[in-house]
């Protein structure tokens, strides 16, 4: 009991950070730099724990909350996360069992998708197309996966918690 | 069947209800964006959320300010002391222009008030305000914020720094108007200062320029010379500036030179202006004289000598004259 309450807000208070770290300011040059937070960190539990915690309507719920938190359309994340659950998901067992550096390649595909997605809802709003700096992101992300998986995979093996 | 399916292997599998619940919550995502687009009543639903969400920009923001705080903290005391040091200096020097723009501002007010009531050696002046510019092709007036319960009467002088204006040709309770000198209908009779050469100044309708179409081809003139009122024609005093010649050319007419001159007034640019109380002494053509004293062997002498002035601004200033005051 105590265990799975352990593992909950692990589980709870990683999200929130993700939430959070999408949040924190950075100086203008940087902040074409930041990763999307939300989407590794769904990644990551959608890899490890698959359809028993991380599930469409998780991700849809989270979306939702980094809309609201970040000012932006409501439902353009949501729908991002839903469409990035989904492919995760359904790649999960091929995921897993790739080698780190094609799973991160794979990460870098996903978060690519990600983006043409966030490309069209803002040509669909009538927004201005980004400049080429608004690519970098994915690419930091797909750069850092491999640390964030490594990361989390010693932490949750320290805590004994699954 | 369909549990058994999704129990089996989710190795390749592609679960026909994992499609429609992604499916399904895309078109929600979609909703919520055409709505939130179409700003309907979410908007309310995003204040109210607003209100939660901002103790947590507060902790999102948290390390920014604490790297603030710590490069406070940490950076060196002599970029500190130094910064103080820069910081004091610019506190002085900008205390000091204050001080100084405040007595400016003083002695501007102090002059603006001797100006405004002066009766000083010859000018007889009043400050006047510009309200309103009209510079078009074919009118060039501006309204000035004194009228007639100013004592303004129509025809008065209007001067800046530099030189003529123009003058009053309408004057309504609170405000007049005032024809520029650059006015095709208007005309002032000058003098040129170098040679003393007297001539015609019209507005014209071609910009900001004044012409003087009637320049005998022998005269002396060159571009740079000055344009002063030669005060004749009785309504512009004499001696006041009112341009300078840029260009001499001959008339497309060929009988006489043509020359441009630009007006030394700030025409588009002051704010203030000056109005000539009395209007100039009457020194253009003198009363005709009435032949009524019965000494005529005095009186071939003084009109011998009279007649010839008269006779030349007679010529020159009727068009002045009639065009200027004729106009309103």
């Amino acid at each position: 009991m105590n265990k799975q309450r352990i593992q909950w807000l692990w589980f709870a208070g990683s999200l929130l950070f993700a939430l959070m770290s999408m949040l924190i300011p950075l100086p203008a040059p940087l902040q074409p730099f930041k990763p999307y937070w939300p989407a590794l960190f769904l990644l990551y539990w959608a890899l490890e724990s698959g359809d028993q915690r991380v599930n469409l309507g998780l991700a849809f719920c989270i979306g939702l909350c980094a809309d609201l938190l970040d000012g932006v359309l409501l439902g353009e994340q949501a729908m991002r996360l839903c469409a990035l659950v989904f492919i995760a998901l359904r790649f999960r067992s091929r995921l897993r069992f790739f080698p780190m550096w094609q799973q991160t390649l794979a990460v870098l595909a996903l978060l690519l998708n990600d983006r043409v997605l966030l490309l069209i809802v803002r040509t669909f709003a009538g927004e201005a197309l980004p400049t080429a700096s608004w690519w970098i992101s994915p690419f930091v992300g797909a750069a850092l996966w491999p640390f964030l998986f490594l990361l989390m995979d010693d932490l949750r093996m320290r805590l004994r918690i699954q | 069947m369909a549990l058994a399916r999704e129990e089996s292997s989710p190795l390749f599998a592609g679960t026909a209800a994992g499609t429609l619940r992604l499916i399904f919550y895309l078109a929600l995502a979609l909703v919520l964006m055409v709505l939130d687009h179409r700003n309907g009543w979410i908007w309310r639903l995003r204040n109210t959320a607003s209100v939660l969400v901002e103790p947590v920009y507060r902790l999102a923001s948290l390390p920014a300010t604490g790297m603030r705080a710590a490069s406070v903290a940490f950076s060196d005391r002599k970029v500190l002391t130094e910064q103080n040091q820069r910081l004091r200096e610019d506190l002085l020097l900008a205390n000091a222009k204050l001080n100084r723009m405040a007595a400016v501002a003083e002695q501007n007010q102090r002059l603006k008030e001797l100006l405004d009531t002066q009766h000083s050696l010859e000018l007889n002046v009043q400050l006047a305000r510009v309200i309103d510019v009209d510079l078009g092709a074919s009118r060039q007036r501006m309204l000035i914020n004194v009228g007639s319960h100013d004592g303004v009467k129509k025809g008065q002088v209007v001067i800046d720094a530099h030189g003529v204006i123009g003058q009053v040709v309408e004057v309504m309770a609170r405000t007049s108007l005032v024809m520029l000198v650059t006015d095709p209908d208007h005309a002032i009779p000058v003098v040129i200062e170098r040679t003393g050469l007297r001539t015609v100044a019209y507005g014209s309708r071609d910009g900001a320029l004044l012409s003087l179409p009637n320049i005998s081809m022998a005269a002396d003139v060159h571009p740079g010379d000055k344009l002063l009122t030669s005060g004749l024609g009785g309504r512009f005093p004499p001696g006041f500036p009112v341009g300078e010649i840029r260009s001499v050319e001959p008339a497309a007419s060929g009988m006489f030179l043509e020359g441009k001159a630009r007006p030394t007034a700030d025409l588009d640019r002051s704010e203030d202006v000056l109005l000539l109380h009395d209007l100039a002494e009457p020194v253009g053509p003198p009363e005709p004289v009435t032949p009524a004293g019965p000494p005529a062997d005095l009186a071939p002498a003084p009109s011998a000598s009279t007649a010839p002035p008269p006779s030349t601004p007679r010529a020159a200033v009727a068009p002045a004259t009639s065009t200027g005051t004729a106009q309103p």
